[in-house]
């Protein structure tokens, strides 16, 4: 079971904003998939190796060759708010 | 003329543009008037008119119209991923598999609708409307590359691109009575295709039949030095020949049955199995002892590495914003305006089992898991050649249906989530209907086995006679 105030706690960890109809909602939903997940425990698992990957990929070193990357224009075209050749954002401490 | 040049599949308009009895521009003309009249909301975006001309015409697909999941980065074409928080982008630059599709010949046709990131059985997440199912329009083509399937279906698209993460690519495609191949992991560069989860998402490709199937996935394999984890197929792909399944081993998960199975798809699947047998295969049953698992697992690690992977949507480069007085409440509010619903429930989940205090039971323990089934997976390839399944418990269900109930949406992903956990390649191909509906049969082989999964699907449809021309009229 995962109560409002763990709603609101994981809400913040993510950034994201929810309405109050969200987070009742949230708690109810999150507790069902949970419980799906749960049955994981079913398992023993003590000696058991995580997969964080499943195809081997030996260590992808690349040589280091300089390349040309996208121009400072077309990297800031698609940029809600730019200013002086940067991304503008509001203040943190505002 | 319009009927006689969409009843020609992909390859036999490639081969027909190549020796010269097929104008490429009439071709893609055709295909550009069927899209825009488009009822079904397959697409977000369409070409202009006379998009065929400015493309190169050198290259084994000479001119074939390509549909092309939203998802996939298109420079200076809207590449929104289903989502409001990227309305309107245009990226900078290509996702390599289209650059290496256009290069063999291919031209962009359109965008096709999808769930929100990718995430979801229906389309029904999209931000950009529900997709309709070609078969009857008052159901769901699955999701979540629900308009590459529908379009492929109701002949807006001789083939498209999709993605599959944790079936999303072989449910739909099973859903639309069409051929759908999620390859190797690793096989396709993820280059350019907008995040889900990145252990798992592969790019396929959605197509009427096998050979079309297989032509295209020819021309999207490869290691690309953009993509650390892909890697060179060790194969040359070839276009299936197989007219038997003389010595085949085919396996039948006996832990993988879902009592939800709907008893109309299992008879279809019975049926198929039964062909296969009259091709020359022994069927038999195997042990996969913790793929029922998988479901579980799935959605402990898909959503973590979604909740990683959506962190870069905060309104600073791309998309949305909404503006606010702090950066914090920016990001927060963004955020909030930006993500649908089953986005926001599957950050939410993913950043709750990576959070402090919970990452050993959930997500370390999901990663375990996956260890067992790519271990079962291993030792039923020692046995079999291959895997069989149905696709989807169930056949495309009514719009809105699902909706309510996020696990029971989730339980569509049951037979085709084993198999993205494990890494390897399986294909959905029509096996028959039940009440009037495509039911999809799913193979699945060890890694790297392409070429010997798309001859086996290639002798069994053409076994089943499948006939999908009605719903492309």
């Amino acid at each position: 079971m995962i109560d409002r105030e763990q709603v609101l706690h994981v809400a913040r960890l993510a950034r994201l904003e929810l309405t109050e109809e969200e987070t009742e909602r949230m708690s109810e939903e999150l507790s069902k998939v949970l419980g799906h997940i749960e049955k994981i425990g079913e398992l023993d698992l003590a000696q058991v190796e995580p997969t964080s990957h499943v195809v081997a990929v030996d260590v992808a070193l690349r040589p280091d060759e300089p390349h040309r990357s996208l121009p400072r224009d077309v990297a800031l075209a698609p940029a809600p708010d730019v200013a002086d050749g940067g991304f503008r954002v509001p203040s943190p401490q505002a | 003329m319009t009927a006689e040049l969409i009843a020609l599949s992909a390859k036999a308009a490639a081969d027909a543009i190549s020796a010269g009895e097929l104008d490429r521009a009439e071709y893609f003309a055709a295909y550009r008037a069927r899209s825009a009249a488009d009822e079904l909301n397959a697409y977000v975006w369409i070409s202009e008119e006379g998009g065929a001309r400015a493309a190169p015409v050198s290259g084994e697909l000479g001119g074939v119209p390509l549909a092309v999941k939203d998802l996939f980065c298109t420079e200076g074409v809207p590449s929104q991923a289903g989502s409001k928080i990227l309305e309107g982008y245009r990226p900078p630059y290509t996702a390599t598999v289209v650059e290496q599709l256009t290069a063999a010949g291919t031209v962009l046709l359109g965008k096709t609708n999808q769930d929100e990131f990718a995430m979801g059985s229906s389309n029904e997440n999209s931000a950009y409307g529900p997709v309709l199912n070609p078969w009857d329009r008052t159901r769901v083509p699955g999701g979540s590359s629900g308009g590459s399937a529908a379009a492929v279906a109701a002949g807006l698209a001789p083939w498209a691109l999709g993605t599959d993460t944790g079936g999303s690519i072989r449910q739909p495609a099973a859903l639309c009575g069409i051929v759908g191949l999620k390859p190797t992991y690793g096989s396709v560069s993820r280059y350019g295709m907008i995040a889900f989860a990145s252990s798992l998402d592969q790019a396929g490709p959605l197509a009427r039949d096998v050979t079309d199937a297989a032509l295209l996935y020819r021309h999207m394999a490869g290691r690309d030095p953009r993509d650390a984890t892909s890697v060179a197929h060790p194969e040359e792909l070839v276009l299936p020949s197989a007219q038997d399944l003389a010595g085949l081993r085919l396996g039948v998960p006996e832990d993988l049955t879902g009592e939800g199975v709907e008893p109309g798809v299992m008879a279809a699947f019975e049926a198929a199995l039964a062909q296969a047998e009259a091709l020359g295969a022994t069927v038999e049953r195997v042990a996969l002892p913790h793929a029922d698992y998988g479901l579980s697992a799935y959605y402990v690690l898909a959503p973590a590495e979604c909740s990683s992977n959506l962190s870069r949507f905060d309104g600073v480069r791309y998309g949305l914003r909404t503006p606010a007085d702090d950066l914090t409440a920016m990001y927060t509010q963004t955020r909030h305006d930006g993500f649908g619903p089953e986005v926001k429930r599957r950050v939410m989940l993913g950043t709750y089992v990576l959070s402090s205090g919970f990452y050993d039971a959930y997500y370390a323990s999901a990663q375990k898991v996956r260890t067992l089934i790519a271990e079962d997976f291993a030792r039923a390839f020692e046995r079999v050649d291959f895997l069989v399944t149905p696709t989807s418990p169930g056949v495309a269900f009514e719009l809105g249906a699902l909706t309510g109930d996020p696990l029971a949406m989730y339980l569509n992903d049951y037979f085709t989530v084993p198999m993205s956990l494990a890494g390897v390649p399986a294909i959905s191909l029509p096996c028959g209907l039940s009440d009037g509906l495509p039911v999809g049969l799913q193979l699945a082989g060890p890694a790297f086995s392409e070429n010997r999964l798309l001859d086996a699907a290639h002798a069994l449809e053409a076994a089943f006679g499948f006939d999908g021309a009605a719903v492309r009229a």
